[in-house]
């Protein structure tokens, strides 16, 4: 197997007091896809933006090759262009074009060449169909279209690894399908990410290993077929019975 | 009407407007300057800086120029430091804007939802390079309408330089009321000039205003 890149290691995060990540453990290699599932509220996001410093931790450590964030200390500007976060409302810079979004931080923070930047950003662009939409502004896209620029900006800083926070949560099921290809794409092309999702066909599409979280705790984990075709722990299972009730709901009403 | 007085005195109002121009342009420039600055302050909640900044706020909204005015021109020289009126008027111009323009930045700056801080800083930049491609971009965007706002109002405040014997358009004006009690033509006089100094931002304004409302970023 490959090696190791990423180590979250003893972590712990509380809000005022309150633990939200309690001793949290996690490993993700080279080229893996680790998807996080889980009931809202049980910390999912939180456990991304620890890992990108978004979020100040208490005690333990997240690693990245030679970079680590432990608690108050990190240099995270230089973790964060290592680690490329793509959030659920895509959160594109509304003032710049589609190309401007993508070029900014490479262009500014890495202060590599523009013209490199930019054809390297138009391939990715024309990858994920999104080639001429290149200057228009993100309020002429769809949900989608930001989206997938959004991933594309993340993209372009060359990321050792990518974190997806539930990035298809807020957008129309017509769309859903296009981001997720994306996605798995970038699955085939080996990428290292870590996935939180509520897809759970996707999941299990894309994940090389998946952890189910519950209550600020990795409660169970293992292979696709394992977590949803044979999960071991109760909690596990009637957190997936639910989405087989809401399916045959769905259906019933349409 | 009589247009012979007017032709007359058309020069010295020419010279009084470029006066109140010239005051005003670099006394609102100096209020973006401390407004921007307080605004940031007020953003990143700078201890001790943001109390100094709210009772600045407060002190310089609730008086009025003229006594602003009164303190510099005639307060200044008390405590040894000697200003022309023009300096004077300039500083009373940019400690009245810079409360007002202050606020309407601020009001910008708390339109940017703090996620977009996030997701800056998840593409590794610093707060500082946040602030200036990020942040500061579509706060002032947002602020222009009451930026433009508070550009007429000082400029339109610029009248009462004639109590520190400034030879702006309203003491040129008054002037020549008392000499010559030519009051209709004076007046006449006056409004035009005003007019034509203030009629233009306005314009600009409404265009602006009508921009960001039905378009926004990229129209
Ligand atoms: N800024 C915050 N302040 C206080 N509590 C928070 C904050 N953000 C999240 N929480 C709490 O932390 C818990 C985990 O939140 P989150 O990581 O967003 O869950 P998930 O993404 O799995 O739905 C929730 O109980 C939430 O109420
Ligand atoms: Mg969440």
């Amino acid at each position: 197997m490959e090696e190791t890149i990423l180590t979250v290691n003893h972590l712990k995060k509380e809000y005022e007091g309150k633990p939200i990540l309690n001793d949290l453990d996690l490993e993700v290699k080279k080229g893996e896809v680790v998807v996080i599932i889980g009931p809202s509220g049980c910390g999912k996001s939180t456990l991304l933006r620890c890992m990108n410093g978004l979020e100040q931790i208490q005690s333990g450590s997240v690693k990245l090759r030679e970079d680590t964030i432990e608690a108050g200390a990190g240099n995270l500007v230089r973790i964060r262009q290592k680690i490329g976060m793509v959030f659920q409302n895509y959160e594109l810079f509304p003032h710049l074009s589609v190309l401007n979004n993508i070029l900014l931080a490479p262009t500014k923070v890495q202060k590599r060449d523009k013209k490199d930047v930019k054809e390297e950003a138009l391939k990715l662009l024309d990858r994920v169909g999104l080639r001429d939409k290149a200057d228009s502004y993100p309020r002429q896209l769809s949900g989608g279209q930001k989206q997938r620029v959004a991933i594309v900006r993340a993209l372009c800083m060359n990321p050792e690894i990518l974190l997806f926070d539930e990035v298809t949560a807020a957008l129309d099921p017509e769309m859903v399908r296009e981001v997720l290809d994306v996605m798995l794409e970038l699955a085939k092309q080996k990428r290292t990410m870590v996935i939180v999702t509520h897809e759970m066909q996707f999941a299990q599409a894309v994940a090389d290993r998946v952890l189910f979280i519950d209550q600020g705790k990795i409660l169970e984990e293992g292979t696709p077929e394992e977590i949803f075709k044979h999960p071991k722990k109760e909690r596990t299972k009637q957190f997936l019975n639910i989405f087989q009730f809401k399916k045959v709901e769905e259906r019933k009403i349409s | 009407m009589n247009w012979e007085y007017i032709q007359k005195y058309l020069p010295m109002y020419e010279k009084a407007a470029l006066l109140t121009l010239k005051l005003g342009v670099i006394g609102i420039l100096c209020a973006i300057l401390i407004g921007l600055c307080c605004a940031v302050i007020l953003y990143y909640r700078v201890p001790v800086f943001k109390r100094i900044v709210a009772v600045y706020i407060e002190l310089s909204r609730n008086t009025p120029l003229l006594v602003q005015l009164f303190f510099i021109y005639y307060g200044l020289p008390k405590i040894g430091i000697a200003t022309s009126a023009e300096v004077c008027g300039i500083a009373g111009l940019a400690f009245l804007g810079g409360s007002y323009m202050a606020e309407s930045f601020r009001s910008g700056f708390e339109a940017i939802d703090k996620i977009q801080e996030e997701s800056a800083a998840s593409l590794g930049m610093n707060s500082h390079q946040i602030m200036r491609y990020v942040i500061l971009p579509q706060a002032v965007s947002v602020s222009v309408p009451g930026f433009l706002a508070n550009i007429i109002f000082l400029l339109k405040e610029t009248s009462v330089f004639s109590a520190i014997s400034l030879m702006d358009l309203m003491f040129t004006a008054k002037d020549l009321i008392g000499l010559y009690y030519k009051t209709t033509e004076s007046l006449v006089l006056l409004v035009f000039f005003y007019l034509i100094i203030l009629l233009p931002v306005s314009l600009l304004g409404m265009w602006v205003e009508r921009r960001v409302r039905y378009a926004g970023f990229g129209a």
